[in-house]
């Protein structure tokens, strides 16, 4: 180990002036598996994005060098030239075309644009046998499954050449199986001398194939170390991942707690697609009057998963278990029927799943509850303005006028329509899903009252946030999920971060079996 | 709806202590946009024809004519702000008037329960295009393109290739009639033409005194009156052109109550609401529990139904039915909801933008006949025109950066 293959130092992006990263440097060995490690929102995809040329050279500050010369990637064709290589969370193949077509896609095997498809299936099955994918190159890609897919996307990488390959949590939608066999096939590569940074934070994951771990908290690098086989590596991780103190600021509040108000038992639910895949394991919990309860997980531990599927069957399939309200059981098959009764459900991703991007704020803050708002099917559009007028002021957004499309509103905003749709829906459990997800400081201490005032109100409140201080900060009890699993429940009284943390990595694999 | 305005935000604007009623002027300038472009070709015409696009007999002409653009328009744009398309309507036209034709003509039945029985089976029909859609997850564009073929195939074989004709005149007059006329200047329909410009003005004062009441931002007075001035002389105008024909067309009575209904209900009804959710962002309104299939299905039932009417009215109007009725119909009443200002993706129209974009396509159709302009060529300027719409909007989009 002398020179690194790849150096990335001082890296600042900013998104309208909010610091993603904020003088990342990042020093990778030849030859090693190099893994980077953070919370949600750290800064890690950010980063990998910089490296390969998604955010073009020049939309950020800091200096990349590969093999000790300066690089300039104006998009990602530049960065795999040089044999930089992304495969993403996402991934993205092509469905309707074969395992060799994807392998090829914009690569092709050609003369005069012609494709020598004889040589295009000699080469794939060559890259197949290489990542030990046995299936024949013709086969489609989506008759295969996630674990083969990621495969799929290996051999891609390989068939250019790969000098660096980058993998964006790549065992985050993977059975157990087909993670071992993954990680097994990246300790081979590494073998054949192609150095790999794996983007994860599973623990156990990484003790088990990295040689060096970099830590990256708030957009900073808080430090890089060789690892081995320890639990006092870990511990140093999680350690690094949260050190963050709790210096956010939260909104006085005297907790008044009444009696249960929702239960949820045994709630299982199956992945909506690869439907023997559990994405929700068997979770029970409960929420008082006036309580809030944190839900803590990473992303794909099935947090929005079991929200979802709770809140009229949005996500899955073969769900099972049964909810309470005040002690008696209801139903939520159906969106409307959970509104009925009334559950209210927060998106976290709001764009999607929360606003009519087109509509003005008045029409989406109607939305949840225009019966409320009509007679006879007609609807009272002198109220429906009083009413978005009102919550115009007591969420204090900010607007010219509550005709204003909410396309052009800021996140922060944008989040309070959000909220308002929902409160004013009128529910007694009101579940939110990331609730100051990108969204500045002054506007989350605003909605940290708004969530505030619901639970004085009696309502049982659900915040779901990978946000650790954030959590510890509002909820009066927070469950941890991992895997689809409740792994904990925890007092505030008693909840440290590297506690919580701890429980959010907790994984059934019990390291990989390089072969 | 304010739905077109995204971009006021953004756009630079003269300081006014009031954003909402700065941003009410803008909506009111984007309708005008429409309906100044169907006055600038309404001119060019009466140019052009030295006068005879706006004789009385042409003008009810105009109206009688393309009244079927008109009411498939209406039911079209309820489809496209949904986010889907309708192919099927032409020749649900033509399956539907050889069910009238045939119901009057071979099976006795009275004009009346010809049309009832017409309007039930377009309804019907737009059930199973809608149930296909709605609750199989077929995307309307199939469904409608195979209806197209489906319904085009069950007009020819009810009327097994042939013409009927000699329609009771009681039904012809549905489509080529008028009211009862007291003669030249008829005075019934100049009556009708004070009645409407005095709902008109009644209805927008009681609108403006809620607004004022409720202390909710109100159009600037002196563009209110000038809007309510500019309306009245229109209607007026229009009656005084009528009055010197035969009176006021049946056709015109249907029109003007289906362009209110439906109006109000896209504005002010929760289906309405539930429509432009959907076509904005369909998961957001599945996740504020939207039945949505639901509204889907009733979208292509009243499809089906207005097709149904429009029907009825061409057939009257032809005083025949033919097979190949309805040719081509599908596609005016798309052009004229696109030039009425829908959004392809869906989300966005009016049916006033509607009706409007097809009365920029039936004065196109009227002028170019009066000019006597080659058939072939008519096609290629209406074609044009549509482009032209289509391509204004976008690039107004654009430049606001939506």
């Amino acid at each position: 180990m002398s020179e690194p293959i790849l150096e990335m130092s001082g890296i600042v992006k900013e998104f309208n002036g909010i610091r993603a990263l904020d003088g990342v440097s990042v020093s990778v060995q030849r030859g090693e598996v190099h893994a980077i490690c953070g919370e949600n929102g750290a800064g890690k995809s950010t980063l990998m994005k910089v490296l390969s040329g998604v955010y073009p050279h020049g939309s950020f500050d800091g200096t990349i060098t590969l093999d000790g010369d300066p690089v300039a990637y104006g998009s990602i064709n530049d960065s795999e030239r040089d044999g930089v290589v992304i495969i993403h969370q996402e991934l993205a193949l092509s469905p309707y075309l074969s395992i060799a077509e994807n392998i090829f896609l914009g690569n092709e095997v050609q003369r005069g644009g012609v494709i020598d498809w004889n040589r295009t299936n000699v080469r794939a099955a060559e890259l197949l046998a290489r990542v030990g994918l046995q299936e024949n190159a013709a086969t489609k890609v989506l008759e295969l499954g996630v674990g083969k897919q990621q495969l799929v996307e290996i051999a891609k990488a390989l068939s250019k050449e790969v000098k660096i390959l980058i993998l964006d949590e790549p065992t985050a939608a993977l059975n157990d199986d087909d993670s071992a066999h993954l990680l097994g096939l990246i300790e081979q590569l590494r073998t054949q001398g192609i150095t790999s940074i794996i983007i994860s934070h599973k623990l156990k994951e990484i003790r088990a194939i990295a040689d060096t771990v970099t830590v990256i908290r708030d957009g900073r690098t808080i430090e890089s170390f060789p690892v081995e086989d320890s639990d006092e590596i870990e511990t140093r991780i999680i350690r690094d991942m949260v050190g963050r103190p709790l210096d956010h600021q939260f909104p006085p509040r005297e907790p008044s707690i009444g009696e249960e108000k929702f239960r949820v038992e045994d709630w299982t639910v199956h992945h909506p697609i690869d439907v023997d895949r559990i994405v929700v394991d068997r979770a029970s919990f409960h929420v008082r009057a006036g309580e809030i309860v944190g839900f803590a997980g990473l992303m794909g531990a099935g947090r929005t998963e079991l929200a979802m599927s709770i809140f009229g069957r949005s996500y899955g399939s073969g769900i099972s278990g049964r909810v309470f309200k005040d002690g008696r059981e209801i139903q939520t098959r159906t969106v409307g029927q959970a509104i009925r009764n009334g559950i209210a459900y927060v998106t976290e991703d709001r764009k999607r799943y929360g606003l009519n991007l087109i509509g003005s704020i008045t029409v989406n803050v109607s939305a949840a509850a225009l019966g409320k708002l009509a007679r006879l099917g007609i609807i009272d559009r002198h109220r429906e303005y009083a009413v978005a007028e009102e919550y115009r002021r007591q969420m204090n957004i900010k607007t010219p006028s509550v005709s204003s499309v909410v396309g052009n509103l800021s996140g922060g905003n944008q989040q309070k329509v959000v909220l308002s749709k929902w409160i004013y829906s009128g529910p007694d459990v009101l579940i939110l899903d990331e609730p100051t997800r990108g969204i500045d400081v002054g506007a989350k201490y605003e909605i940290y009252g708004i969530i505030n005032e619901m639970a004085a109100q009696g309502k049982a409140v659900i915040v779901i946030s990978s946000e650790l201080p954030e959590l510890i900060g509002l909820s009066d009890r927070i469950y941890t999920i991992a895997e689809g699993k409740l792994t904990g429940e925890l007092d505030r009284a008693h909840a440290s971060q590297e506690d919580l943390m701890r429980r959010m990595t907790a994984s059934r694999i019990q390291g990989a079996q390089p072969s | 709806m304010t739905t077109t305005t995204a971009e006021q935000a953004t756009a630079p604007v003269p300081p006014r202590p009031d954003g909402a009623k700065k941003k009410r002027r803008r909506v009111d300038l984007r309708q005008y946009g429409i309906l100044a472009a169907l006055a600038v070709i309404i001119l060019l015409f009466q140019v052009l024809t030295g006068g005879r696009l706006l004789y009385p007999g042409n003008v009810s002409n105009l109206i009688q004519q393309n009244a079927y653009v008109l009411i498939l328009a209406i039911g079209m744009v309820i489809v496209i702000i949904a986010g889907h398309i309708d192919l099927s309507v032409g020749s649900v036209v033509a399956t539907v008037g050889a069910v009238a034709a045939l119901s009057m003509n071979s099976w006795g039945l009275p004009w009346g329960a010809a049309v009832a029985l017409s309007l039930l089976v377009g309804a019907l029909i737009g059930a199973w295009q809608g149930f296909w859609v709605a609750f199989v997850g077929i995307p309307a564009f199939i469904v409608t393109l195979a209806g197209m073929l489906v319904f085009r195939g069950v007009a020819l074989v009810l009327l097994t290739g042939g013409t009927i004709s000699g329609l009771p005149r009681s039904f012809n007059a549905i489509g080529s009639g008028t009211l009862p006329s007291t003669g030249t200047p008829d005075l019934i329909t100049l009556g009708i033409g004070a009645l409407a410009s005095l709902a008109l003005v009644v209805q927008q004062l009681k609108g403006r005194a809620d607004l004022r009441r409720l202390n909710l931002p109100r159009e600037r007075t002196a563009s209110f009156v000038l809007k309510i001035a500019l309306a009245v002389v229109a209607i007026m105008y229009l009656c005084y052109l009528l009055a010197y024909n035969r009176g006021t067309p049946i056709i015109l009575i249907i029109l003007a109550t289906l362009v209110l209904l439906y109006s109000f209900m896209l504005s002010r009804t929760v289906f309405g609401r539930h429509v432009y959710a959907m076509g904005g962002n369909l998961y957001a309104a599945m996740m504020s529990g939207v039945k949505t299939k639901w509204v889907n299905f009733f979208i292509f039932v009243n499809m089906g139904f207005l097709a149904g009417l429009a029907g009825v009215v061409s057939t009257a109007r032809a005083g025949s039915a033919v097979a190949s009725a309805g040719q081509s119909f599908e596609l005016d009443a798309i052009a004229a909801v696109f030039i009425g200002g829908a959004a392809v993706q869906g989300g966005v129209g009016t049916v006033i933008g509607a009706v409007i974009g097809g009365l920029v396509m039936g004065v196109l159709n009227q002028g170019l006949s009066i000019l006597s302009v080659d058939a072939a060529w008519q096609q290629v300027i209406k074609g044009l025109v549509l482009l032209l719409a289509v391509a204004f909007d976008v690039y107004s989009k654009r430049r606001t950066g939506r």
